[in-house]
């Protein structure tokens, strides 16, 4: 059976969920229309890490009481270990642009909007950036927009900065004092060349890049069996999708 | 006082043209019945705040043009993808928008409900969003040891909330279950409309095991009974979205054509319930 790409990028996510960081994750929370990351977090949580998930858009048994409202009181008090941003486009420096392109921003293509990302980049101590098109005309030198920035001066409140990018080609870690991703390892089929000639931002490349770990055959099981149960009812569309249509 | 218990045109025409009118997200409540409607009175030039952000009910009124202008963090038709006829009012320059950022919005709200000219909030020091807010003032925290810049958000009335609800008391109770956030726009706001999937017998306030989940009738000013209310969008455990639906629309809505025969078929034309 073939791996499908949407698995490899979990079993990705689950990998840095659970490395070693100065901030364990012990709550992750997820918001709209992330169901990679979700999956992520339950897959580090079959693998044994003992982490809770969040999920905002979760319709029925929602883990909140007071909805997003709840959600960002929690992030404000440090209770919220991990969450998950992406962007039209995300430059060397991790920051990110939920707005879309152009002068001004959003005026050749206008995107949702910022979400609370403006907010959670500097109080969610965790954060793992991702987006599976990996082109030049995502990762780009410098976003148009700044929602949330990667790192911030001295004496501005945060605290953390993007651990990581998880593309549709590879996995970056991000050295925050430095504020430049790090080639981290690279998925079936590309090469450090095919990365570098679609990354439009410089980045540093060590000499051992390893292939992106996939998902183990219980990983799979899983994924396709508990995962999808719990998860199902809060993304039909990606479940049925990656996994197949349900038996009758 | 009384809580009128009217129809859900009746409850429409509580809603002036101009009014700065608050809305849930889609997954929260979301009075879609009575935006259908706001679109059949023609309410024009609403000013709408999206608590935090905005779906397919904002996406039905700047199409059916009844928004002058939209305060939010976002605008998205979740699976369902870009909101079309936000997106094509962007293009065309048709709206005033002015983004925001979720917890902001929410803080705005809970200064309101306290009655305080302003909150504090995290974050957003650095990012290109509070550059276009210059309402949002940065201080020194007067309270630290080091310097410590943080972003003052003013407090934010709307002039009306709209919600919908899982059931309404004679008394002009409402419940919404555990979306208890529902409850901090209704206080902020200055009056609160509300439509619910029915009308129960006796008093919520009364019951202990529900009226933790109940906006109490001090801050409604009306009700109406809106059967599937939140159709084509979910309801608590009640029901859940229709997915096919709104497919159909983002696909339908991405022409001016397409979105004014959904707007006959669905919401002007032929209604599917006798109660709207």
């Amino acid at each position: 059976m073939t791996v499908a790409r949407e698995e490899l990028l979990i079993a990705a996510i689950a990998d840095l969920i659970a490395a070693p960081h100065p901030h364990p994750a012990r709550h992750a929370a997820v918001g709209a229309a992330s169901p990679i990351p979700a999956h992520a977090v339950m897959l580090a949580r079959h693998r044994g890490l003992d982490v809770r998930l969040s999920l905002l858009q979760q319709r029925v048994g929602n883990p909140f009481t007071e909805g997003a409202r709840e959600l960002f009181d929690l992030a404000g008090q440090g209770r919220i270990d991990l969450f998950f941003l992406g962007g039209v486009q995300i430059d060397g420096q991790a920051n990110i642009n939920l707005i879309g392109t152009g002068q001004p921003a959003g005026s050749s293509a206008r995107l949702p909007g910022n979400f609370g990302s403006a907010f959670m980049a500097f109080t969610v101590p965790r954060v793992i950036l991702f987006r599976e098109e990996h082109s030049p005309r995502v990762l780009v030198p410098k976003v148009d927009y700044v929602s949330a920035p990667g790192v911030s001066p001295p004496g501005v409140f945060r605290r953390g900065s993007p651990q990581a990018l998880v593309t549709g080609r590879c996995v970056f870690t991000f050295d925050a004092p430095r504020a430049r991703f790090v080639l981290a390892s690279l998925h079936p089929g590309e090469t450090r060349e095919s990365v570098r000639e679609a990354t439009g931002f410089d980045y540093d490349e060590p000499d051992a890049v390893p292939e992106t770990r996939g998902p183990s055959e219980s990983d799979r099981a899983a994924l396709a069996g508990p995962i999808r149960a719990a998860l199902e009812d809060t993304y039909p569309q990606f479940c049925a999708r990656v996994f197949g249509a349900r038996a009758a | 006082m009384t809580v009128p218990l009217d129809s859900l045109d009746a409850l429409a025409a509580r809603v002036p043209d101009g009014a700065f009118v608050a809305l849930p997200p889609d997954n929260s409540l979301c009075p879609v019945a009575l935006v259908r409607a706001l679109i059949r009175r023609g309410v024009r030039d609403l000013s709408v705040l999206g608590v935090p952000i905005s779906g397919f009910a904002t996406d039905l009124l700047i199409g059916a043009g009844c928004v002058a202008s939209l305060t939010t963090s976002a605008v998205t038709l979740g699976e369902a993808g870009l909101a079309p006829r936000f997106t094509a009012a962007m293009k065309a320059g048709a709206l005033h928008l002015t983004d925001a950022t979720c917890p902001a919005v929410h803080t705005a709200l809970q200064a309101a409900e306290k009655g305080v000219p302003f909150m504090p909030l995290r974050g957003m020091i650095g990012t290109d969003l509070l550059p276009q807010r210059p309402e949002w003032k940065v201080i020194d925290n007067p309270f630290a040891d080091a310097p410590d810049p943080i972003v003052l958000i003013p407090a934010l009335a709307p002039d009306l909330a709209l919600i919908h609800a899982a059931m309404a008391d004679r008394f002009g109770n409402v419940w919404v279950g555990r979306r208890r956030e529902l409850a901090t726009i209704a206080h902020a706001a200055r009056a609160t409309l509300v439509t619910a999937e029915r009308i129960v017998e006796g008093n919520l306030m009364e019951d202990e095991r529900l009226a933790p989940g109940v906006i109490s009738s001090l801050y409604v000013s009306a009700v109406a009974v809106a059967e599937r209310g939140a159709w084509p969008l979910g309801l608590l455990d009640l029901y859940g979205a229709d997915a096919a639906h709104i497919d159909a629309y983002a696909k339908a809505a991405r022409t001016d054509e397409g979105f004014r025969a959904y707007l006959a078929e669905h919401v002007l034309g032929p209604l599917p319930k006798a109660a709207e």
